[in-house]
């Protein structure tokens, strides 16, 4: 019965795929090839300079990159995280870019062969400032009453929450995990992913969510609501930070590249904000719309490098897990 | 022997489609690992909320289905579908619509406040199980009322005018037979949690195996260590199935005329308050799910309607499916083979059938098929356990006189078993859909089929801070869902003497 399925799907798409033949393949995660996200202006920009049909396949990027090795029909992967750059680089799949790094704007210095930053946030907790006060530090936020309700994502389970134990790390070393005692008591859940959180935060569920210093960009953009704050850290914030990169084995090196260096353009740069809710990465503030200028920005931005990050990883999930499970 | 040759190859096939793709991603990821501590209390925690949330399920199930059993009252078809909403809901939504009751700021806490009385926390092993039961609760309902019905209502009568006890006569045998496999299936479904104990659990302690598959998968991309926890599951649900098959030997209670039961026992005022309660609990927070929703749905785009068209296509390919393989599979061992569908982790699953097709075919453009061949796999367990007693029940008390009578092939199936099952497939059929519409799949790597279903397009709004749009798209979800659960368990009771 399978076997018949699969033939049956197999000549309905054989005849699509025939049909094609300046095809640009991407990997893209769910919420970036989506309706809502940057996916559909991005394809059409795109699609009209290039002569070439970009396709999206979306998904989990990274796992079936790796599942695939060497056939991977992929031609370039987007939306990788700086968690994975390391498991990436090292399969071999991927494949050294020549874009000009110089048009960055990132708040950090970035000279990687391999992986192109295309939009950039820190980790963040966001609050309702008709309800709190804010905090000034993490320091300030340990030290908040406990009745004070906190919820934040899983670090097994979702990149921000993963983030999140890699700032606590980075800010307290030694003593994350009594740092982590103290917050404890105000969270009162961990989810799976970001979703779930800030879904419990905009229900009221909770007083304080963990997200992104660009999160109340779409309350004032989209909604018109200005409720919404970032609290700013003195010790500084993490660097989250989304990539792009080209498939060594691709079969259209040349439409691969010049998607790559499509992705600095200010063409491509100008659409990140509204659609993907984040800084873009090679765009001067002056160019940024309005609601993303006024912003506020850590004055001390934190990140680890990949080698960093892999050697404190176990031990900054671990004492996050010791700590919450007392 | 046609038959039994029929069976045996249908359940091959459903074994061979789960534990297939498990030993692929085993090979892939180079044989087993060793679990490590944090991997072994994960499978205590498992096992421990899953065996509490099953057991209170059921319990709780018993008097609220004799109630519905023995009392008739207006408007109590609908009530009964209605219930059986939660356990088709996706995990958010549902997830939402209880804290929306049972949360910080939920109803409850906001009527126990202004009298003085603490603050209800929510949030920990209580809460895992909470929703737990809410999800689980209307298809223990179910399946219980579906024993007290099956039971022949000449029985209820002869019990009545003897003055017998028609607990220990008539229902303890029934429960016997019923119970166990509730259970099993219930325990296997909450071996499978993980946004549910997450959220609600509170954080870490609450810690179960399919999180460390996820994690396994996800960060590490740990094929060997997210096969071998895969293969703890399948052990898990196999033995839970094993022991429920064994412990649900009861006697069949015999024939009867099919006619509508009539009892004369029992209290009204007690029956009353089962199914008052139980539609409380089940239905407060669908009602917030559905006062969130209809807000947002403002905010829809009009690719919703697209969305809900493929999710249809699916839930309608996946009924046929499910019944063609059912039938045959109606047996203990059919039943057995199907409950590892449940038990083991969906993101193994998926896995394994990429790792098979990847060589043959573009993954992406099987999508479809292997989304539906999945919601089918996922469907059976449900679906035997709802169809076998009826159909073994009908087979041991109509078969040799059908026989004898010179019946056979779709004549012995039309005269003698569709009217006798036709109830059960009908209420299975709409769970195979409800079920496959609200599957969020196990297809990440697949690619999406087509652009998208229903579920898909409520967490890419959710991902986007649309939360109002999301709520809208899950209460078309719903309804559709239960939509498609109505017009079959509705079509599977027209006509039926029973």
């Amino acid at each position: 019965m399978k076997k018949t399925l699969l033939t049956v799907a197999g000549l309905m798409f054989a005849s699509v795929a025939a049909a094609e033949t300046n095809v640009l393949t991407v990997y893209a995660p769910d919420y970036f090839g989506s309706e809502w996200g940057p996916g559909p202006s991005i394809e059409a920009a795109f699609e009209a300079q290039c002569e070439c049909d970009l396709q999206y396949q979306t998904g989990d990027v990274l796992p079936r990159l790796l599942l695939e090795g060497e056939r991977t029909e992929a031609d370039v992967v987007i939306g990788l995280n700086t968690d994975v750059t390391k498991r990436a680089r090292e399969s071999g799949l991927l494949g050294e870019h020549s874009v000009d790094l110089s048009v960055l704007t990132l708040p950090i210095e970035w000279a990687d062969d391999v992986f192109v930053p295309f939009n950039y946030s820190h980790t963040a907790f966001i609050y309702d400032n008709t309800k709190l006060d804010g905090f000034d530090s993490f320091e300030d936020l340990l030290n908040a009453p406990d009745d004070v309700r906190v919820v934040i994502q899983d670090p097994r389970s979702s990149i921000s929450g993963l983030a999140l134990v890699l700032w606590v790390q980075s800010v307290y070393g030694d003593e994350a995990e009594a740092a982590w005692g103290r917050l404890a008591p105000k969270i009162v859940t961990v989810t799976q992913g970001w979703s779930e959180a800030y879904g419990l935060f905009t229900d009221g569920e909770a007083d304080v969510v963990l997200s992104f210093t660009t999160s109340p960009a779409y309350h004032i953009i989209a909604e018109e609501d200005l409720t919404k704050s970032a609290a700013i850290f003195d010790e500084g914030h993490y660097f989250f930070v989304e990539l792009a990169a080209k498939v060594a084995g691709t079969d259209n090196p040349e439409l691969a590249d010049q998607f790559m260096a499509f992705v600095l353009t200010p063409e491509f740069q100008s659409l990140i904000p509204t659609t993907n809710w984040s800084f873009p990465a090679a765009l001067p503030i002056e160019q940024w719309p309005e609601g993303f200028q006024e912003l506020p920005q850590p004055e001390t931005v934190l990140f680890y490098s990949e080698d960093e990050a892999a050697a404190l990883r176990d031990g900054a999930i671990e004492a996050w897990r010791v700590a919450l499970s007392q | 022997m046609a038959r039994s040759a029929f069976s045996i190859s249908a359940a091959l096939i459903v074994a061979g489609l789960i534990i297939g793709p498990v030993t692929a991603v085993l090979w892939r990821g180079g044989g087993f690992t060793a679990l490590s501590a944090a991997d072994v209390s994960a499978l205590k925690f498992t096992i421990w909320q899953a065996f509490w949330s099953a057991l209170i399920s059921v319990v709780l199930a018993i008097p609220v289905a004799r109630a519905l059993a023995r009392r008739a009252f207006w408007g109590r078809s609908a009530l009964i579908s209605v219930m059986g909403a939660p356990f088709i809901l996706p995990v958010i939504v549902a997830i939402l619509g209880l804290l929306a009751v049972f949360g910080g700021n939920g109803m409850l806490n906001l009527l126990l406040s202004p009298l003085g009385l603490p603050r209800l926390e929510i949030y920990g092993a209580q809460g895992v199980i909470l929703a737990h039961v809410f999800f689980n609760l209307p298809l223990a309902v179910r399946l219980i009322l579906q024993g007290w019905l099956a039971v022949p209502s000449e029985r209820f009568r002869v019990a009545a005018s003897l003055g017998a006890p028609v607990f220990w006569l008539l229902e303890w045998p029934m429960l016997r037979r019923v119970v166990p496999g509730a259970f099993a299936v219930i325990f296997v479904i909450c071996l499978g949690s993980f946004a549910v104990a997450l959220t609600l659990g509170g954080g870490p302690r609450a810690t179960t195996v399919e999180l460390a598959i996820y994690q396994a998968f996800k960060f590490d991309f740990d094929l060997s260590k997210a096969a071998s926890l895969a293969v703890v599951q399948l052990c898990l649900g196999l033995g839970a199935g094993g022991l429920a098959l064994f412990l649900s030997r009861g006697d069949l209670l015999g024939a009867g005329f099919d006619r509508v039961v009539q009892r004369w026992d029992g209290s009204k005022v007690l029956d009353a308050v089962c199914i008052g309660f139980a539609a409380l609990f089940l239905l407060a927070p669908l009602v917030a799910v559905a006062i969130a929703g209809v807000t947002g749905l403002i905010d829809l785009p009009s690719s919703v309607w697209g969305a809900a068209v493929r999710s249809l296509m699916i839930a309608l390919g996946a009924i046929v499916l499910t019944m063609t393989l059912a039938l045959p599979l109606a047996t203990k061992a059919g039943e057995a083979a199907s409950l590892l569908g449940i038990s083991v982790s969906g993101l193994v699953l998926g896995t394994g059938l990429f790792l098979i097709v990847q060589p043959f075919v573009r993954p992406s453009s099987v999508a479809l098929p292997v989304t539906m061949v999945v919601n089918v796999l996922m469907a059976l367990p449900f679906v035997l356990r709802i169809l076998r007693p009826g159909i073994e029940a009908a087979r041991a008390d109509f078969g040799r006189l059908g026989q004898s009578l010179g019946l056979s092939g779709f004549a012995l199936w039309r005269i003698v078993y569709l009217p006798r099952v036709r109830r059960p497939m009908g209420f299975a059929a709409g769970l195979t859909g409800a079920l496959a519409m609200g599957d969020l799949g196990v297809i990440t790597l697949f690619s999406r089929p087509g652009e998208g279903t229903l579920p898909l397009m409520m967490y890419d709004l959710m991902g986007r801070y649309q939360m109002d749009a999301a709520y809208g798209a899950a209460l078309v979800l719903v309804v559709l869902s239960l939509g498609v659960f109505w017009v079959f368990d509705k079509g599977g009771r027209a006509h039926a003497v029973v």
